[in-house]
């Protein structure tokens, strides 16, 4: 365990004359939450978007280290590569689950797919999985054969999470996993999100602009502003005591309950 | 006929044909697009089966047209008809005799010789049109080989049917490497298509895809180990040759909820009719 599962060094990216990310080194430990914060626009999803290989950066590195120990350039990667490991050592939760779930096939259908992708081909071995993850994330398995249109938000939110853990993945990359629930059922899928990574031992990116989201689940916080890392550091350390002005303004502007 | 050139296409028309085959058939399951032409016929009629006939026809080639296993009905009789007057060909409606044979939605059942070539009417080319709206995207589950969601389908089917419901247009794999439909023939005559010894080819016209199987290559239905692909028939025998091994079209006969099982192949039908009458005729 002592070398990383992703780096990233000197990204670089514009839209224009806008830098979405101007020098941002990053790193992750196996097993690791790592929350990115910051308010709209300061490049957050931009940098999980270029961390997952989804989009390029204009220049910098993103290294991953495979099961063997072998590090790959995530951005040289051929796409069929890329692809397989979006499919099986990778996850990625949406912020909306209408993104990622198959809104016409069942939610087992749902939860089975990535296993279907990966080669599973035993219908009993399928099913079998998909009744586990279903309850793993608190939905009754008598549900496993509805429509994911007749879940509520929450739900789906959950069914998307059971379907991205089903094939085991190491690396969870997650944009406003709470994003657009209310307060009882966030608190819920907090709970939920933060049990199942602690017992399975996953790695996660998490980007939100909910400080009290990254003070429950993240491990450790990078604090971006107009595409820059501007402060970084334990969960707590950051949040308790706030060394630059941007993250104290963050820290402060969180209403106390 | 005169006016028209050979089998109708012009000479440019079919050699671009030919390329797309020849690609086709050079790469197993995968679709070739072709700059598809207006034929005299609508689209969904066939014009796709119809241009690659054309590309293939020789003066001494004997074209059998079948629609639906039936050599009689309007599609067959008419397709058949165009061709015997655009390219004065010798046409036939027993599979035995045919070189070429056109078809819509069946395989004949008698089982086809390494010198015939079937050419398959396609309305619809692309097997994960149904689950994937973009082509673009379906293309690159196609070179990336990523058939997953096919699966999803065949579960979703298990998981309300019990069983993979799909009757018609069985998708399968090509080859070990493609997913291709196999156009609407009833999940019967998949299992047809393995190492079959005579070329077959795919026309779709409205989509302009062609795509191939060579001879004695591996076509395997999708299945799961625990649902394996399995043949469906109606159980009973033909009411007129007593067939058990054909598949059957089931025809209404009166208001009284009266039936008749028969042969949906009429030429294999008629053989084993004749065949009878021989053997009374002897005995």
């Amino acid at each position: 365990m002592s070398e990383h599962l992703l780096s990233a060094t000197g990204l670089h990216l514009s839209f224009g004359a806008i830098w979405a990310l101007d020098g941002v080194d990053a790193t992750l430990w196996p097993g690791e939450v790592l929350a990115v914060v910051g308010e709209s626009g300061s490049g957050k999803t931009t940098l999980l978007h270029v961390l997952s290989g989804r989009s390029a950066p204009d220049a910098g590195l993103v290294a991953y280290r495979d099961t063997e120990g072998v590090a790959h350039n995530v951005h040289a990667m051929p796409a069929p590569q890329l692809r397989a490991l979006h499919r099986s050592d990778w996850g990625f939760v949406h912020q909306n689950p209408r993104d990622a779930l198959r809104m016409e096939v069942s939610a087992g259908g749902n939860v089975g797919e990535r296993l279907m992708a990966q080669g599973a081909r035993h219908y009993g071995v399928i099913r079998e999985s998909a009744i586990d993850w279903l309850r793993q994330v608190e939905i009754s398995p008598s549900r496993i054969d509805d429509m994911p249109h007749t879940f509520s938000g929450g739900m789906l939110q959950r069914l998307q999470i059971a379907r991205t853990l089903a094939t085991h993945p190491r690396l969870v990359f997650m944009d406003e996993p709470t994003g657009g629930l209310d307060v009882s059922v966030q608190a819920r899928l907090l709970d939920l999100i933060r049990t199942l990574v602690a017992r399975l031992g996953i790695a996660v990116v998490l980007v939100t602009h909910d400080i009290a989201v990254a003070r429950l689940l993240a491990d450790r916080i990078l604090v971006m502003r107009h595409g820059r890392v501007v402060e970084g550091g334990l969960t707590d350390q950051v949040l308790d005591d706030p060394q630059h002005p941007y993250t104290q303004l963050l820290v402060s502007s969180v209403l106390q309950a | 006929m005169s006016g028209y050139n050979f089998a109708y296409l012009d000479e440019q028309t079919k050699r671009m044909i030919r390329r797309a085959i020849l690609k086709a058939v050079a790469i197993p399951g995968h679709q070739v697009p072709f700059g598809g032409r207006e034929m005299p016929l609508p689209y969904g009629w066939g014009t796709g089966g119809i241009q690659v006939t054309a590309a293939i026809l020789g003066p001494s080639d004997v074209l059998k047209v079948i629609d639906q296993g039936a050599d009689d009905t309007t599609n067959a009789v008419s397709i058949r008809r165009f061709f015997a007057r655009t390219a004065g060909i010798e046409t036939t409606t027993h599979t035995a005799d045919a070189s070429v044979i056109q078809t819509r939605h069946r395989i004949p059942e008698t089982p086809l010789r390494a010198d015939q070539i079937i050419v398959y009417q396609v309305p619809l080319p692309e097997p994960l049109a149904k689950l994937e709206q973009s082509r673009a995207e379906t293309r690159q589950m196609h070179a990336l080989a990523e058939y997953g969601l096919m699966h999803v389908k065949l579960y979703e089917d298990i998981a309300r049917y019990g069983h993979i419901s799909i009757s018609y247009d069985y998708p399968v794999m090509v080859n070990g490497r493609y997913l291709m439909s196999p156009s609407p023939i009833p999940a019967f005559d998949t299992p047809k298509m393995h190492r079959m010894a005579a070329l077959q080819l795919f026309g779709a016209g409205r989509e302009k895809r062609i795509y191939a199987i060579p001879p004695h290559t591996d076509v395997k239905p999708l299945d799961f180990d625990d649902h394996p692909f399995r043949l469906t028939r109606a159980p009973q025998a033909c009411g007129l040759c007593g067939a058990r091994d054909s598949y059957l079209d089931e025809v209404v006969m009166d208001d009284r909820g009266g039936r008749l099982f028969v042969c949906s192949d009429t030429d294999y039908c008629a053989g084993r009719q004749s065949m009878r009458q021989d053997e009374d005729a002897a005995a």
